[in-house]
């Protein structure tokens, strides 16, 4: 029964910073910082440029030790990168495959395979290589391969802001709709407000080096959002302001 | 990951008129041709005018009477056989020997920061300053040329297998720990993918080496061989015979250098030299 150990509900997975902090040589990235994402939570890491948001999801996914502090893990964490995250030499088939190697029976795997790519609607591109095809298609397929199998944690590293806008806004749609049909816990590092506003549970708004929370604004609103939805408009400007960026525009 | 993948590439991206194509497939074989036949008209009118003495410079006639006669003695094909199985013994010991030993030390600083002066040493070392300890060590026949071979392509092997290792972008590592790739699996199915347009390119770098040098290693150490083949005419004044080794020297390299380039037409290789 592959296709029921193929997660389309929610598990059990936690994932905890707890007083953490983190300096590269002599600079302080990270100070005393605490966080939790709860089991199916959107969370969204914003903050300005260079605080340390990609070093959180460094930590979280055990690629690089805290200095000081602990890290609690349960579930199978997968990593979804702003691009290039895709093996080159293998094609789209064997690329998404590689999320189904804890699946040891052949068939099972290929009814998922199937299932995939019926998800992410690029059954035409199977036998094709990450080189031919489009970055919002890349993106796709590097989802597809982070949701397959056992995972219980997306860790996301800015993933659509390589892409043009218009098909970054159809990717938070794509995203939405595939977590919809396969929940998972999801910890969202961008640098883009609208972004965060449209796809977010709770936005947590970094501050500059060595970062800290300034913020954690919770959206309730349900998905998919439009961008002029009122509750997006106003966590935006509420993010904005927390950046003081909205203060500098209007200054 | 599978090296023959036999799925065909997809069609260019841009729509290119079929007339533009079939016009730039004729300029591909007609512009090279162009310039052969003008090297051949050159050739000949140098022989025409004495601008050299005859015996110095054999016409174009003269040399495929050569080849003919050549052919017919069977003296040709020996030495081209002699010399291919040379460059490949040589090329196969190091390649089977220079690409793992890039591949460690590509993933091992310590190994790097050890062997990398010594391997730079011999790499600027000339594979002809052997010759004379080849031929003690190993006399004549294939073991000198074989040796000289090895000396001559190792190196550089080993060296571009570990420079095209120490540059793996760290996200395909990152990436492979995400989905648990170890060990042998890890130097399999991501380290060496991951360089073998590299060393696909190295291979062929190489072999321009080997055959280069295989030459220069007949000329002394050898009973039979192209090489061989063109210090015999030398020796005889037989410089028709020497030119009609050199035409056949240069397409046989020429021709395995297209037989190793499509290797990098390779479906799974082809990401290495599109970006």
């Amino acid at each position: 029964m592959y296709a029921g150990d193929m997660k389309d509900k929610i598990q059990n997975s936690r994932l905890t910073l707890q007083d953490v902090s983190l300096s590269f040589g002599t600079m302080p990235v990270l100070q005393n910082l605490s966080l939790s994402v709860n089991s199916g939570e959107f969370a969204v890491i914003v903050g300005p440029s260079g605080c340390g948001k990609t070093t959180i999801l460094n930590l979280l996914s055990g690629h690089i030790q805290p200095g000081s502090g602990a890290i609690h893990r349960e579930g199978v964490i997968r990593t979804v990168y702003q691009k290039d995250g895709l093996f080159p030499w293998l094609t789209v088939s064997q690329n998404i495959s590689m999320g189904l190697r804890s699946v040891s029976d052949a068939q099972q795997r290929e009814e998922e395979l199937q299932s995939l790519f019926e998800l992410i609607h690029l059954e035409d591109f199977k036998n094709h290589y990450p080189h031919e095809l489009s970055g919002g298609m890349r993106q796709r397929v590097e989802l597809a391969r982070a949701l397959a199998g056992n995972s219980d944690i997306l860790l996301m590293d800015e993933p659509f802001s390589a892409l043009d806008y218009q098909t970054r806004l159809r990717m938070r749609y794509e995203l939405v709709r595939l977590l919809e049909k396969r929940p998972r816990t999801v910890i969202f590092v961008t640098h883009d407000i609208e972004e965060a506003a449209q796809l977010a549970d709770r936005v947590l708004v970094l501050s500059k080096r060595p970062a800290t929370i300034l913020k954690e604004l919770e959206i309730t609103a349900s998905k998919p959002r439009g961008l002029t939805d009122g509750e997006v408009v106003k966590a935006m400007k509420e993010i904005l302001e927390e950046l003081g960026i909205l203060r500098e525009i209007v200054v | 990951m599978t090296l023959f993948n036999s799925r065909k590439l997809p069609a260019p991206v841009q729509n290119r008129p079929s007339g533009a194509y079939k016009t730039s497939r004729w300029r591909m074989f007609l512009l090279p041709f162009s310039v052969f036949l003008g090297a051949l008209f050159t050739w000949y009118f140098l022989v025409r005018f004495n601008v050299f003495p005859s015996y110095a410079m054999p016409g174009p006639g003269a040399v495929a009477s050569s080849f003919v006669e050549d052919f017919k003695s069977g003296s040709l094909l020996n030495d081209i056989v002699a010399s291919l199985w040379r460059v490949a013994v040589g090329f196969v010991i190091s390649a089977v020997l220079g690409i793992p030993a890039g591949l460690w030390l590509g993933q091992h600083l310590t190994g790097r920061q050890a062997f990398l002066p010594m391997l730079n040493f011999f790499r600027f070392l000339s594979p002809l300053a052997w010759i004379p300890f080849a031929i003690l060590w190993f006399h004549i026949g294939d073991k000198p040329a074989v040796f000289l071979i090895f000396m001559a392509t190792f190196f550089p092997l080993a060296l571009a297998t570990m420079s095209a290792v120490a540059t793996i972008p760290a996200i395909y590592f990152r990436v492979a720990k995400d989905y648990n790739y170890k060990g042998v699996e890890l130097l399999t199915k991501v380290t060496f993918p991951a360089v073998l347009p590299q060393v696909i390119t190295a291979l062929r770098v190489s072999y321009g080496i080997a055959w280069v040098v295989i030459v220069a290693a007949e000329m002394v150490g050898c009973q039979d061989g192209l090489g061989y083949g063109i210090w015999e005419a030398r020796n005889g004044l037989r410089l028709d015979s020497a030119a009609c080794y050199m035409v056949v020297i240069g397409l046989l390299g020429m021709g395995i250098d297209r037989f190793l380039l499509q290797f990098s037409k390779l479906p799974n290789v082809r990401w290495g030299y599109e970006r």
